[in-house]
């Protein structure tokens, strides 16, 4: 269910490396627990932030939470669609539904990220 | 989520890290005779209690059974029996929102009633569900205002601001990393529209203007709004005596991006002073950083017009220390009195307000400037209230005059110390011919 491809966050973003270029968006599991999104607050092109960094908000019909993101760099690009549109985050998360795309300012943090399957372990845990 | 109070470990933790040795630290700087057990008489008997407390109660002056010319962000407007009498439903009969809103349509429909006359009246697009009162409803505009523009740390306002409005945003902002700039009032006692603009910046969150000022000038929302685009901060329009919204031109047409203020006017008794009714507007772009609760219309699942609470999710039940304000509730008992009696005055009857208002306070302002040795001020347009300035000291004058059952005005000395011998003079459609004449005749005599 988690794409094999991605890296996550205990916080639960995850986000493709391309290069040097990362997309960025919350899990599946994150858009569940929120149901139905109505509001992404997101930073504009040229914002710069670090690994762990608030850098928007995601907002449901039960609750507003904060994006952290897994990892350092530039935002080169915000998804429109999905702020015009924010149920596209729940129809499709790891697709249509990505959130930012940023500049790595580093290729030494996505190693410390989970992978899909680790992932999949820590949510089980969290929900005990 | 656990939801345990604080354990004596969580407690004694809090205290080490605030330095406190015990609990009892907390409270050093009271003194302890406040502290100790009140010295109360004796009980008394039905038939005594009521007479102590009517012979209390007879102490002081009733705005009913005097000639009342007292304003200063307080007024005394009319409020029809048919809004007491429907207050009195037991249905009705509580502050909150409720905490399970959805079931309590009714009450919810009058708040969104209450939004309602507020944009209409303000010329916005969202108005909250109320505030506590006047002073802190800038504050919580300010606040906004500060939200929307993050890292901007400067508040430009009017000195012709309600002083106690402005002690209120200096409370809030000693303990917040912002700053006030005062803009003073010019010789006309109204706000210069350039001063206004040179004290903005880049660091400038909001520029604030009252309308009618403190002084009961009429100013141009539109130096507020320009002085703030300029720069990229919230233009805030303060109304102290929002009857005037039934002349005057609405702030929103100024572009103006937030109104806030005092809707006492609007149906609410002055009690002793409280409780009042505060208000606060903004356009749909900033909805999302309006402070309060806020009612939605709706449909139901089967398509009726229905209301529910909105935005809610940005409140400090869900959100905590990352609400968007502190104020979790709103003025709603006051909300609905405000409500039906709009809806009993209607656009006429709130005109009609507006207008006699104005024109008795005109009427008084002429006859006052007439009578030898005293002087206005400040000539300038306004609404219902102005300043006049005696001929001998302000206070003793005033305190005369409320003995022969004419409560004249406000002394400013209480505000500004530099003119003891002015006062502030309100006029509503409360007041008759026979008051006014007489009012003028004894400041004639006593002078």
């Amino acid at each position: 269910m988690n794409p094999e491809n991605l890296h996550y966050t205990q916080s639960h973003e995850w986000v493709r490396i391309d290069g040097d270029i990362g997309t960025i968006g919350i899990t599946d599991h994150a858009q569940k627990e929120l149901g139905e999104i109505v509001y992404l607050e997101l930073p504009e092109a040229g914002h710069v932030f670090n690994a762990d960094e608030e850098f928007g908000t995601v907002e449901s019909v039960k609750a507003v939470s904060e994006l952290f993101s897994p990892i350092s760099g530039e935002v080169l690009e915000v998804n429109k669609s999905a702020v015009a549109e924010p149920g596209i985050v729940n129809d499709d998360p790891f697709g249509d539904g990505w959130l930012v795309r940023i500049k790595l300012s580093t290729d030494e943090e996505v190693g410390k990220l989970m992978n899909a399957e680790q992932y999949a372990e820590y949510v089980k845990s969290e929900e005990k | 989520m656990k939801f345990l109070p604080a354990s004596d470990a969580d407690r004694s933790a809090m205290l080490q890290a605030i330095g406190a040795a015990r609990l009892e630290d907390l409270f050093a700087s009271i003194p302890p005779e406040v502290l100790e057990e009140p010295k109360l008489p004796p009980p008394l008997s039905e038939i005594e209690i009521r007479r102590f407390l009517g012979g209390l109660s007879a102490r002081a002056a009733s705005a009913r059974e005097t000639a009342f010319f007292l304003g200063a962000g307080l007024y005394h407007h009319y409020v029809s029996a048919i809004a007491d009498q429907m207050l009195y439903r037991s249905e009705w009969l509580t502050a909150y929102t409720p905490y399970q809103p959805e079931v309590s349509q009714g009450t919810l429909q009058s708040i969104f009633e209450f939004q309602t006359h507020i944009c209409l009246l303000t010329g916005l697009d969202v108005a909250n569900a109320s505030l506590y009162e006047g002073a802190s409803a800038l504050v919580e505009a300010l606040l906004m205002a500060d939200r929307l523009a993050r890292g901007r740390r400067r508040a430009v306002l009017s000195a012709g601001i309600h002083p106690e409005y402005r002690e209120t945003v200096a409370t809030y902002f000693a303990n917040l990393d912002l700053e006030i700039v005062e803009v003073p009032v010019g010789s006309d006692g109204r706000t210069d529209a350039a001063a206004l603009a040179a004290a903005a910046d880049e660091e400038t969150f909001a520029v604030a203007l009252q309308s009618p000022n403190f002084h009961g000038l009429v100013e141009d929302w539109s130096a507020a709004a320009r002085a703030a685009s300029r720069c990229g901060a919230q233009s805030v329009a303060v109304i102290a005596e929002a009857a005037s919204l039934g002349l005057l031109a609405p702030p929103g047409l100024a572009g103006i991006d937030i109104a806030c203020g005092e809707a006492q006017s609007l149906g609410v008794p002055m009690h002793n002073g409280g409780p009042l009714l505060g208000f606060l507007a903004c356009r749909t772009a900033h909805q999302r950083q309006i402070p309060g609760r806020l009612v939605g219309e709706t449909r139901d699942a089967e398509g009726r017009r229905a209301f529910c609470l909105t935005l809610s999710t940005r409140e400090q039940h869900i959100r905590r220390e990352k609400a968007t304000s502190n104020i979790c509730t709103n003025q709603g008992l006051m909300a609905l009195a405000s409500n039906i009696h709009m809806s009993l005055l209607g656009r006429k009857g709130l005109r009609e307000v507006a207008t006699q208002s104005h024109a008795k306070a005109e009427y008084l302002k002429a006859a006052i400037a007439r009578v030898p040795g005293y002087r206005l001020p400040y000539p300038g347009p306004s609404f219902n209230e102005f300043e006049v300035e005696a001929p001998v000291p302000a206070a003793p004058l005033l305190a005369r005059l409320a003995g022969e059952g004419i409560l004249a005005g406000v002394p400013l000395a209480r505000y500004f110390p530099q003119w003891p011998n002015r006062f502030l003079v309100a006029a509503t459609e409360m007041n008759t011919r026979e008051e006014m004449d007489r009012l003028v005749g004894r400041l004639g005599a006593v002078s």
